[in-house]
């Protein structure tokens, strides 16, 4: 990916910043120029709750290129208290210990390298939190 | 708008034509399709095609497969939907002869995956799925189909096995189909122990890679007897989209571009689901079997598995599936994948099907679609007589 290309999403890889839609109060994520719900187009900025909840999960064992060195990983849908849902790579977690509705929360990491002088690309995944004893 | 005839078609076998160009099998289920038939002339030609670009560094494949078949100086241009292709260029068909712009147009998809080496075709066929927000973290277009699939079986505790078989029934109907890729019977145990893709998804869940093309000649309904003594009418035909990512949709188990297009095309055709006397979906991976089945209303939503344990989709079942073995057997040349699905319905209606031929089947739909349906094609086809 270009360096352009993955700065202009710095808030979204980084900041996880999402448009709340003024007019019916829904989530669009990623960001669109108008609402997927209502159609209107008067948004507010709004930042991804750190916290949620895993409700599918996929082990990738075949990877695409750029992320070869991290195979088998996990991807997931995680769904946040107000019903968004985002897409994600789930981080720091042991196969076997996968759960559907696990909480999970935002963590930043490095996601992959465009080849050897490519950029290393950045952005927000999400690990289990395990509840301490 | 004038009413739209398939007066011919041509296919070549699925498979890994290392010795075949996309020039090479372009041509060839063009010219299958042209000799069957008496034209005086083609008007257009519009080809479904989605990975030549990345795979065989390619682009402006209109140009090159007019130049191939000696058709210059004719309208000849690329269409381009990600698997959706091929169903997309028989929509842009339609609507050249039914507008009466044209009056006969060859329709076409072609493939060439096995010119990408190694993951190069995996990389290039995941882009039917959201750059920015799917691929970019290293999910692929196998997991995005597996994220869905764990959900439905969550949610309707359908088991696992009910998607092996289906897979089973496709290759049981693939095995007898001379076109198919993977022209042999498999077993539960086949699917169940091959190896992981993406989990729950496994590598007998999914179509595998291939080469092919896929040919059909339009003209208008009025004409086709001058040309043909066999034809089909397209007599519904319908496409929709959906959100890119799969996360945006409020309701991950339905598919509601094919819901929309199948309504549209069924409205068109004024016929409802229980008219259809056969199918073919796209079933890339074998969760799309379900998902695809319940949105253009052959099923209810999350009882796929108790119709196909009926035998519904059984070649005597109530709606026929897939009797070309689908995407899982007969194999899935993305952009013709749309192209073959009508070519396979046609041959149904004309009685040319030979050991997988249905009795009396008048009407058949096609649903192809990209991604997981972010953009979906359905055609109903009704025999002429
Ligand atoms: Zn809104």
């Amino acid at each position: 990916m270009s360096v352009p290309r993955y700065w202009r999403n710095i808030p979204q890889r980084v900041r996880m910043e999402a448009l709340k839609c003024k007019s019916c109060g829904k989530i669009i994520y990623p960001p669109r120029a108008k609402c997927i719900y209502c159609g209107k187009n008067d948004f507010e900025c709004y930042t991804i709750p750190e916290k949620g909840r895993l409700i599918s999960f996929s082990i990738i064992r075949h990877p695409p290129i750029g992320f070869e060195h991290t195979t088998p990983y996990v991807v997931g849908i995680i769904e946040f208290e107000n019903g968004l849902r985002i897409s994600s790579q789930i981080t720091d977690v042991d196969i076997n210990e996968l759960k559907i509705g696990m909480e999970v929360e935002q963590v930043f990491r490095k996601v992959s390298e465009d080849g050897k002088s490519g950029i290393i690309q950045y952005a927000i995944k999400f690990r289990p939190i395990f509840q301490n004893i | 708008m004038r009413r739209v005839a398939i007066i011919s078609y041509g296919m070549t076998k699925v498979d890994r034509h290392w010795n075949k160009s996309i020039k090479d099998l372009f041509s060839e289920a063009t010219l299958k399709a042209i000799n069957k038939v008496n034209i005086p002339k083609v008007d257009a030609i519009f080809v479904g095609n989605m990975c030549a670009s990345d795979l065989c560094d390619q682009n402006n494949i209109g140009t090159v497969v007019a130049d191939h078949l000696g058709m210059i100086p004719i309208p000849s241009y690329r269409i381009e939907a990600a698997c959706g292709s091929g169903g997309a260029a028989i929509l842009s068909g339609f609507m050249a002869v039914s507008s009466g712009l044209f009056d006969i147009v060859v329709v076409g998809g072609v493939e060439k995956l096995t010119d990408g080496v190694g993951k190069k075709a995996t990389f290039s066929l995941g882009k039917a799925a959201d750059f920015e927000y799917e691929l970019f973290y290293g999910i692929t277009f196998a997991s995005l189909n597996a994220l869905i699939m764990r959900r439905y079986m969550e949610v309707y505790k359908v088991p696992r096995e009910a998607f092996a078989d289906f897979a089973v029934l496709m290759h049981r109907n693939g095995a007898k189909n001379p076109y198919a890729q993977l022209q042999f019977e498999i077993n539960r145990e086949t699917v169940l122990k091959s190896e992981d893709i993406a989990d729950p998804i496994k590598l007998y869940d999914c179509a595998p890679i291939g080469d092919g093309a896929a040919v059909v000649i339009l003209c208008p309904l009025e004409d086709a007897s001058r040309y043909s003594d066999s034809f089909v009418e397209i007599a519904g035909i319908g496409s929709a989209t959906d959100t890119i990512d799969i996360a945006s949709r409020e309701d991950l188990l339905l598919l509601k571009s094919i819901l929309i297009a199948a309504n549209n095309a069924y409205k068109m055709a004024k016929v409802s689901p229980s008219d259809i006397d056969l199918a073919e979906i796209h079933d890339a991976f074998t969760i799309n079997a379900a998902l695809s089945l319940e949105a253009l209303g052959f099923s209810k939503r999350g009882e796929f598995d108790k119709l196909l344990y009926d035998g519904a989709f059984e070649p005597d079942g109530l709606i026929p599936v897939n009797l070309s073995g689908g995407l899982k057997s007969r194999g899935h040349p993305v952009g013709a994948t749309g192209v073959y699905q009508i070519a396979e319905i046609i041959m149904q209606l004309l009685g040319e099907a030979g050991k997988n031929q249905l009795k009396n089947a008048e009407i058949g739909l096609a649903q192809n679609m990209a991604g997981v349906a972010s953009n979906s094609y359905v055609t109903i086809l009704k025999r002429c007589r």
